[in-house]
């Protein structure tokens, strides 16, 4: 059946938190954000790595205070980032005694990781949370070049966002309990994305890389007799402007238009007339930060109602690249919807 | 007169350079690699001398430059010390250049550290 | 729709970079280097300097400011508008070592600083002295004959 799956239970969405950089302090969702560093996007520490365990930390951090919960409560922990072996999330999560596992889904984790604590919460009366982040500083020395080497970027190059995002996923009773008679974004279905791979190659055009796999995935989920009117919003997570154009041009030549209730994360968070940002955000924190600050308030504001949130990946290794691979994609969707409990 | 061949010989030299990055896929270090081996190459054939004489440090100044010197020592080195010049030669005489941006560089990573970008 | 047909339909709707005027900003930033350049070597010629220790000199002098406006984050802001302009003159090769050593400082000066201050520029360096090598023996043969 397409692959669509819908949980047993109840899946709520009760707790959420952002920090973010100066860069997407200073975009059209700046007002969004839990807590900025507007200084110089270290956040204190010595080094960038450093720099983005601490956006983890903190993330989670706030995401447990604001639900008054403590580490004991929460019964999985799925986090990822950019980085090789994870570094920001293994070392900025070390502290919290939840248990732990570590994913790679490069811009899709955020996505992936509340599916995986949806899942989780499917199987048992649990919480679970997802945390992931990007730094633009520290993905920039991985994947392309020092950050003042002098280089210029291509109109379709994306922008790594600085930016960390957690979700408290749960499925407990006493939850839903202290939360009657509040809107509350609730998980209604998940579809996981296919890994594909169209042979894009080219490192500053990541949104054409990713562009088939969020459209595969959109168009599976359709084909399981949905259509897109029913959505307030499809938001996309980094497909940045070319990315977004494609993704409406590819199904659209499958008679599926979603250019009407389509956004993406990318598009949103920075200032495309003030900002030097070329196609848009990218990176894990950039539809972590877009969806935990912005789009999830406002469905808890009533704003959205039913939304669609694919979660987009570009699965880009240099090693690969240098080896001739192209760049694979993948979407995860996840179908979110304000309920008043 | 001088001043305008440096400015429109250098300025030319890194203007096909632009076109190689924005129509090929050449990435800046490719681009690098290939000026300089191109330098070299022009040198050997004796065509980089006159160019150089024509636009001074217009085309001193580009990577192009840096390989001629190198074809330069290696040819000098070969004349005075037979085969084994081959070896030296390149080196020798850039070792300024390169000694230079290392030196400069290792001291610059002892002062400085990298800036968020916007 | 083929992975060959998409690659072609992506490419093609792609926005092109300004190729035109990136080549004008090009020419006019590495000329104006180039001119400074040349400047400066007729400067260190006047002092009395031999030729080559002049053109030496004025590399080096390229080199430091190039190194110093890398250092002082400044370098990037001007690559960004001069693209090759500031790449292909010796300038480019001065960044490319002082980026990647200050950024490697966090890893330590020896497997950090001392290993990746040759990540660009031990291509230009390998290659250029390669070909160097190759046309010495070339030379050599040719001279013999």
């Amino acid at each position: 059946m397409h692959g669509i799956m819908k949980p047993d239970r109840k899946i709520m969405i009760i707790s959420t938190a952002s920090v973010a950089g100066r860069e997407e302090e200073a975009g059209p969702l700046g007002g969004s954000f839990d807590l900025t560093d507007t200084k110089d996007d270290s956040f204190g520490m010595k080094t960038w790595e450093k720099a983005e365990s601490e956006m983890q930390r903190l993330a989670l951090g706030l995401a447990l205070s604001k639900a008054s919960l403590t580490d004991d409560d929460v019964g999985a922990l799925f986090a990822g980032d950019l980085l090789n072996q994870c570094v920001g999330s293994n070392y900025g999560l070390s502290g919290y005694k939840i248990p732990y596992f570590g994913l790679y889904g490069a811009c899709s984790t955020a996505a992936e990781g509340i599916m995986l604590s949806a899942l989780t919460c499917d199987a048992m009366p649990v919480r679970a949370a997802a945390v992931t982040s990007s730094h633009y500083c520290a993905a920039e020395r991985q994947f392309r070049y020092p950050l003042e080497y002098g280089g210029q970027r291509t109109p379709t190059a994306q922008w790594t966002v600085t930016g960390s995002g957690a979700f408290i996923v749960s499925s407990v009773e006493e939850d839903a309990e202290k939360r009657r008679g509040t809107r509350v974004p609730v998980i209604t279905e998940w579809l996981p994305g296919y890994v594909v791979d169209r042979g894009i190659t080219d490192v500053n055009n990541m949104g054409a890389a990713m562009a088939p796999a969020a459209a595969d995935t959109i168009k599976r989920y359709f084909d399981g007799g949905h259509s897109p009117e029913e959505f307030d919003m499809i938001v996309t997570g980094d497909l940045g402007h070319e990315g977004s154009d494609i993704l409406c041009e590819l199904l659209l030549s499958e008679r599926i238009d979603i250019s009407k209730v389509h956004t993406d994360c990318g598009k949103l968070i920075y200032d495309a007339a003030a900002q030097d940002k070329h196609a848009g955000g990218s990176g894990c924190g950039c539809s972590a930060v877009v969806m935990a600050g912005h789009i999830l308030r406002n469905i808890c504001d009533g704003v959205l109602n039913s939304i669609l949130f694919i979660g987009t990946g570009a699965l880009m290794s240099p090693l690969a690249l240098n080896q001739g691979s192209s760049i694979p994609g993948i979407g995860h969707l996840l179908h979110i919807k304000g309920e008043v409990l | 007169m001088s001043y305008f061949l440096a400015f429109a010989v250098g300025g030319l030299l890194c203007a096909a350079a632009q076109i190689l990055i924005d129509k090929t896929r050449l990435t800046p270090a490719r681009i690098l690699v290939a000026y300089v081996v191109i330098g070299v190459f022009l040198g050997a054939v004796g065509l980089y001398r006159p160019i150089l004489d024509f636009a001074g440090g217009g085309a001193a100044t580009p990577l192009t430059g840096f390989g001629y010197v190198i074809s330069k020592g290696v040819k000098e080195s070969v004349d005075r010390d037979g085969l084994v010049g081959a070896l030296t030669g390149g080196l020798t005489a850039s070792a300024g250049g390169i000694t230079a941006a290392l030196f400069f560089g290792l001291l610059a990573s002892l002062v400085f550290r990298s800036k968020p970008k916007k | 729709m083929d992975n060959g047909t998409y690659k072609k339909y992506v490419e093609t709707r792609a926005k092109k970079s300004p190729t035109l005027k990136n080549c004008l900003r090009a020419f006019l930033c590495g000329g104006a280097i180039c001119t400074a350049a040349h400047a400066l070597k007729s400067l260190y010629l006047c002092f009395g300097m031999p030729d080559e220790t002049a053109g030496m000199l004025t590399s080096v002098t390229l080199i430091f400011a190039a190194v110093l406006l890398t250092g002082i984050g400044v370098f990037d802001k001007i690559a960004k508008h001069a693209g090759a302009g500031t790449l292909v003159p010796i300038t480019g090769f001065a960044n490319a070592v002082a980026s990647s050593a200050i950024d490697a400082k966090t890893e330590g000066f020896v497997l950090g600083v001392g290993a990746k201050i040759f990540t660009i520029a031990g291509p230009v360096i390998l290659y250029g002295i390669s070909a160097g090598v190759i046309y010495g023996v070339i030379y050599y043969v040719c001279r013999m004959l």
